[in-house]
This record gives C-alpha cells, sequence and structure tokens, in this order.
C-alpha cells in the first residue's frame, strides 16, 4: 500500500472523504515520515503532537458525523515558525523570542484551523526570515533533502523540506525577497507568493512591512491554489489586506496556455545564471511554446537596480520592526542598571549577526542625513521597476525567468560575504518591489541530481493566470522525482 | 564610480540600541560600507520626479467600524513578559539618563 505520507492534498482529502483512511491515521504516517527525515534535515523547530491529535480527532469526529469536510479537512500542515501560534512556541528562528508562546494565532494559523487543517508544526528559518539558506536559524540549519552536504534555501528552508519529504503535505512560508519561491526551487517542491495583501499579514512577525507576504507550498500546483485558497481573503486586523474578493485560484488549471502571450526576462537568462538553470528555464520556454503559447524576449533593465533597492527598503523597515525587540513585553531580557543598557545588551544578545547587521544597515539609511539618498531613492526605484513590469504587462500575460541563479549550494559556502547570499536573491526580488505574484515549480534535475525551479510572474490580482500557466508547466514538466530522503524507512 | 563610504558603527549601533565590543564594532562596519557601496547603485538611475512607492496596490486610509470588540487577555499578555508588577510591564530605571535626540528621522 502507498504511505499516506506520500500523497498529494487532493489526492488525500479525496481518500478522507471516502472513508478509506481516517485522519489520525494520516497523521500518523506523517509524524512517522518526520521522525525518519528529522534526524537529517532538522526542518521543524516544535511539532505540536498533542495538539495536532485533537484536531485530527475532531475531524474524524465530524466526518463520521456525516458532515462534508472542506478540502482542507483532516490534512496536516506546517507553517514557518514567524507566524503565531496560540500557546505553541514561536521563536522567528531567534534566541531573542526563545519559549515565546504567543497569545493569539496568525490569521494565517487561525483559518488553516476553520478549514479543519491539522497544523502538526513550526518550521525552520533564517532568523527573523533574514537569509536565503536556513543556515541563520538560532537553533541550527535545516539541510537540503536531495543532499544534505546542502542547503535547502531560505528563508523558509523549512517549510519547503518537510513538503519535499512529506512529514507535512504542505506548508505555509513568508516571501520577502524571495523566502518561499528561491526554497521551493532548491528543494524540488511548488512555492507560491500572492499578490501584496491578498493573504493577512496578521500575526506574522513583520521583517519588512511593505514586502512581507505569506504564501503556500505543496508538492502540486492545484494543492498550492487549494492552500492559498483557504487563507486568502480581507482582515480586518491587517490595514493593508487587500479589500476586494480574492481572485479565483484554481478555475483556469485546466485551461493551457494555447494563445497565451509569454515574456522571458532577459536580463535574468544571462551572466550570473548557472548554465544548467538557463537550460533548464530555455527548454521549459520551449515547450510553452510548443503548447501554443506565443514567446517574446522582454527586457527589463531596471532589475539591475532592484536589488541595491531592496537592500535598502529591507534592512530600513525591519530595523524600524525590530526595535519592539527590546526585553520589555516578551522574549529574552539581559539585566542593565537602566532600561536603555538593558535594552542594548538584550538585543546584543538576543539577536544573530545576521539580524544585528541588517538593522544596522537600515537605521543607518534611515538616519538624519541619509534618508532620502538611501531609503528615498530605493522607494523611487521601487516606482521604476513597477513601472517597467507594467509596460511589459502591456504586451504579455505572463513573465517567466529562472527562480534561483543556482540549484542548491553547499553548506557554509555563502557565509562568509553577506553580498554572496543576497545575490542569490536576484530572480525573486522584483515580484517584492511590485507588490505581484508569483510562482516556482520544479521542472529538472541539474547534472548533480538537485532541482531546478522555473519562475512564473503575472500582473497585481492576476493569480488565476498565474496558476493557469503553472499548472501548463507542471504538465509539460512531469516532474515526479522524490528526494531519497522522502521515506519512511530508516536511513543510514 | 563607486564612492568609499565611511560609516560612524558606534554612533549607528547607539541609535539602533545594541551594545556591540569594539572588535565587532569594527566588523560590521566594515561589511556595512561594502553593502553600502553596492547599495548605492541605486543613485546612479535618475529619479527626477518619480514619486516613491511605498505600498504595492494602491490604497488610503484602511477604515472600519467604532466597535467595541474584545482584546486580548492581559494576564496571558503579561505571562509572556521578562518582568511585571500590579498587571504592568515592568523595567529598570528610565530616569536620569542623558536625553538622546540625535537620532531623529526625517
Amino acid at each position: 500500500m502507498t504511505d499516506l505520507a506520500d500523497f498529494t492534498i487532493g489526492d488525500a482529502a479525496a481518500g478522507l472523504k471516502g472513508l478509506e483512511f481516517s485522519a489520525t491515521e494520516l497523521l500518523e504516517a506523517v509524524l512517522k515520515r518526520a521522525s525518519v527525515s528529522e534526524a537529517h534535515l532538522h526542518a521543524y523547530l516544535t511539532l505540536d503532537r498533542d495538539g495536532a491529535f485533537e484536531a485530527a480527532r475532531r475531524s474524524d469526529d465530524s466526518r463520521s458525523n456525516g458532515e462534508t469536510p472542506g478540502p482542507l479537512d483532516g490534512i496536516p500542515i506546517a507553517v514557518k515558525d514567524n507566524m503565531c501560534t496560540r500557546g505553541v512556541e514561536t521563536t522567528c528562528g531567534s534566541k531573542i523570542l526563545s519559549g515565546y508562546l504567543p497569545p493569539y494565532d496568525a490569521t494565517t494559523v487561525r483559518r488553516l484551523r476553520g478549514a479543519g487543517a491539522v497544523v502538526l508544526g513550526k518550521t525552520n528559518l533564517d532568523e527573523f526570515a533574514m537569509g536565503s539558506s536556513t543556515e541563520n536559524s538560532a537553533f541550527g540549519p535545516t539541510r537540503n533533502p536531495w543532499d544534505t552536504d546542502r542547503v535547502p534555501g531560505g528563508s523558509s528552508g523549512g517549510s519547503a523540506a518537510v513538503v519535499a519529504v512529506g512529514s507535512a503535505l504542505g506548508a505555509f512560508g513568508s516571501d520577502t525577497g524571495g523566502s518561499i519561491r528561491q526554497p521551493a526551487a532548491l528543494c524540488g517542491v511548488v512555492g507560491m507568493k500572492p499578490t501584496y495583501g491578498v493573504v493577512s499579514r496578521y500575526g506574522l512577525i513583520a521583517f519588512a512591512s511593505s514586502l512581507d507576504q505569506i504564501g503556500p507550498f505543496g508538492r502540486t500546483v492545484a494543492d498550492v491554489a487549494t492552500l492559498l485558497g483557504a487563507v486568502a481573503g480581507f482582515d480586518i486586523n491587517d490595514a493593508t489586506s487587500y479589500r476586494g474578493s480574492p481572485p479565483d485560484f484554481a478555475g483556469s488549471l485546466e485551461s493551457g496556455v494555447d494563445g497565451m502571450r509569454v515574456g522571458v526576462v532577459s536580463e535574468l537568462m544571462g551572466e550570473g545564471i548557472s548554465s544548467d538553470v538557463v537550460a533548464a528555464t530555455r527548454a521549459m520556454v520551449d515547450a510553452l511554446e510548443g503548447a501554443g503559447a506565443s514567446v517574446v524576449e522582454i527586457s527589463l533593465p531596471s532589475i539591475e537596480y532592484a536589488l541595491s533597492a531592496y537592500y535598502l527598503i529591507a534592512p530600513a523597515e525591519c530595523s524600524a520592526n525590530l526595535a519592539r525587540f527590546d526585553g520589555v513585553r516578551y522574549g529574552l531580557r539581559v539585566d542593565g542598571a537602566t532600561s536603555d543598557e538593558m535594552m542594548s545588551r538584550t538585543r546584543a544578545e538576543g539577536f544573530g549577526p545576521e539580524v544585528i547587521r541588517r538593522i544596522l544597515l537600515g537605521t543607518y539609511a534611515l538616519s538624519a542625513g541619509y534618508y532620502d539618498a538611501f531609503y528615498g531613492q530605493a522607494q523611487r526605484v521601487r516606482t521604476l521597476v513597477t513601472r517597467e513590469f507594467a509596460s511589459a504587462y502591456e504586451q504579455v500575460d505572463v513573465l517567466v525567468s529562472p527562480t534561483s541563479p543556482t540549484a542548491a549550494f553547499a553548506v557554509g559556502e555563502k557565509t562568509t560575504d553577506p553580498m554572496d547570499m543576497y545575490y542569490s536573491d536576484v530572480c525573486t526580488i522584483p515580484s517584492n518591489l511590485t507588490g505581484h505574484p508569483a510562482i516556482s515549480l520544479p521542472v529538472a534535475l541539474d547534472g548533480g541530481g538537485l532541482p531546478i525551479g522555473f519562475q512564473v510572474m503575472a500582473p497585481a490580482l492576476a493569480e488565476e493566470t498565474l496558476f493557469r500557466v503553472a499548472a501548463e508547466v507542471e504538465r509539460l514538466a512531469g516532474f515526479v522525482q522524490r528526494p531519497a530522503l522522502a521515506t519512511s524507512e530508516v536511513v543510514v | 564610480m563607486v564612492m568609499p563610504v565611511e560609516i560612524d558603527i558606534a554612533r549607528v549601533a547607539r541609535l539602533a540600541r545594541i551594545a556591540l565590543s569594539e572588535e565587532e564594532l569594527v566588523n560590521y562596519g566594515r561589511q556595512l560600507e561594502h553593502i553600502v557601496e553596492y547599495a548605492e547603485q541605486v543613485q546612479a538611475l535618475p529619479t527626477d520626479g518619480v514619486p516613491p512607492t511605498s505600498h504595492a496596490l494602491p490604497m488610503t486610509n484602511a477604515f472600519r467600524p467604532d466597535e467595541v470588540t474584545p482584546s486580548l487577555d492581559r494576564e496571558e499578555i503579561l505571562s509572556q513578559a521578562p518582568d511585571s508588577v500590579d498587571g504592568y510591564f515592568r523595567v529598570p530605571r528610565i530616569l536620569e539618563q542623558a536625553v538622546d535626540d540625535e537620532g531623529g528621522d526625517t
């Protein structure tokens, strides 16, 4: 019999509905998978076994009472440890929040629970979501399921890794500069960043508020559309929440790309992108053309400035957001004779090097005399990038590119020079600056057997188009490979 | 075309309320100068007359009905505080401290 931990969300929901197995049995299979894979990956920071079994039991009870379950009822889902879970430790991968028990659920978590999902644990991340490798976690790095000498990407590396091996059937992460899409690419799963505002950020511990967006990970495009549908929609607790009805996510998955116009971003197909990645991207573009899409090259010259603008905007907003960690209301406190001394010592002790680096950078960029030259200029560049994308979307329905310049890199390879790591996000950052939706899905393995991600980008609120093209990419790629660690047999 | 950058890192660390050793200050200062030199590339792009974007979707005020709704539980919140007394957060003394007014953002 097939191991339940290898089911997609769609298949598991059908099995639960048909009473072929129970939510409790499904949870047991997934926890068994976790007990094997975690020894190699360290993708979870917290497993909430008791809470998960209780939710699974409730799901089974409602089914045995004849209620019709929704698409996520009884499905084990993991969430990144920067989303608040009431009474369940939430650390952001930081020593400064070690032991923190939030007094409320993030809206995403609340909606998942409301949909009957089994929230089974909190996944590892780069501290405060700052990083591209999940090496910056104060609680130790997560490893890539395809090769444990390599990183899973980041900052949502834990969420990508658990979906890749089946220690959750789906997961949520957050994406500020690529933190969902890049780890999805490096772990060979589907990861999606919705339009800014489509998913509430209430209860997401803020990094850079104008860029942060919560989004789903799954093994298929359809699963990701289902996950997004369960959490999207206006929330009065998030002042930046989109007030309109959420776009239709799964309505056009079967429609194909015949007659659609696809733009290939020239700047992301050359220098700095590995040849294997360019070749795989090119092959998929050709396949889309074969499936009836018309393909044009699109040049977006301002992309060259997007990375610089991002590394001013994100640290500036982070330095303001992380001011709340001052040893007063929650988390770590290191004593001092005055409040000022207590705060300065607490923050030095509680934050890791990358977080300190970005707070300092943001503080500098916002300080008197530099504000307009740095933050102001970066915000104007953001306008130019957005205008360039808008004019591209007058010619094409979607833009495509690689997700990451390379497949998974080695642990420790990019930790010496911060700029090396920052470059990992060159393909993903523009969508955060524009606030547009984007998705990454695996299309091939490289020469070393590591997955390569393909990115599809669409205009604001055009999620339906995005998923439509992504579903065709998925069919054309026929990517079915799984990492060796996707097993419940003990791996030696 | 890259201008060398000099950062008063001790002042920045003070503004950010992070107590760093001399050695850490030197290291972070060097790294920051390197990153800022890169980030300064944004200044090469002419942006005269271009408005700044602070939000991805055009939105102005977010109104909600003026209704009383339950707040989070005080005891539950205070249970997470490092120190509290009589329903308040407690901190070390804050008076007699030099007023630091150099941190004003523009």
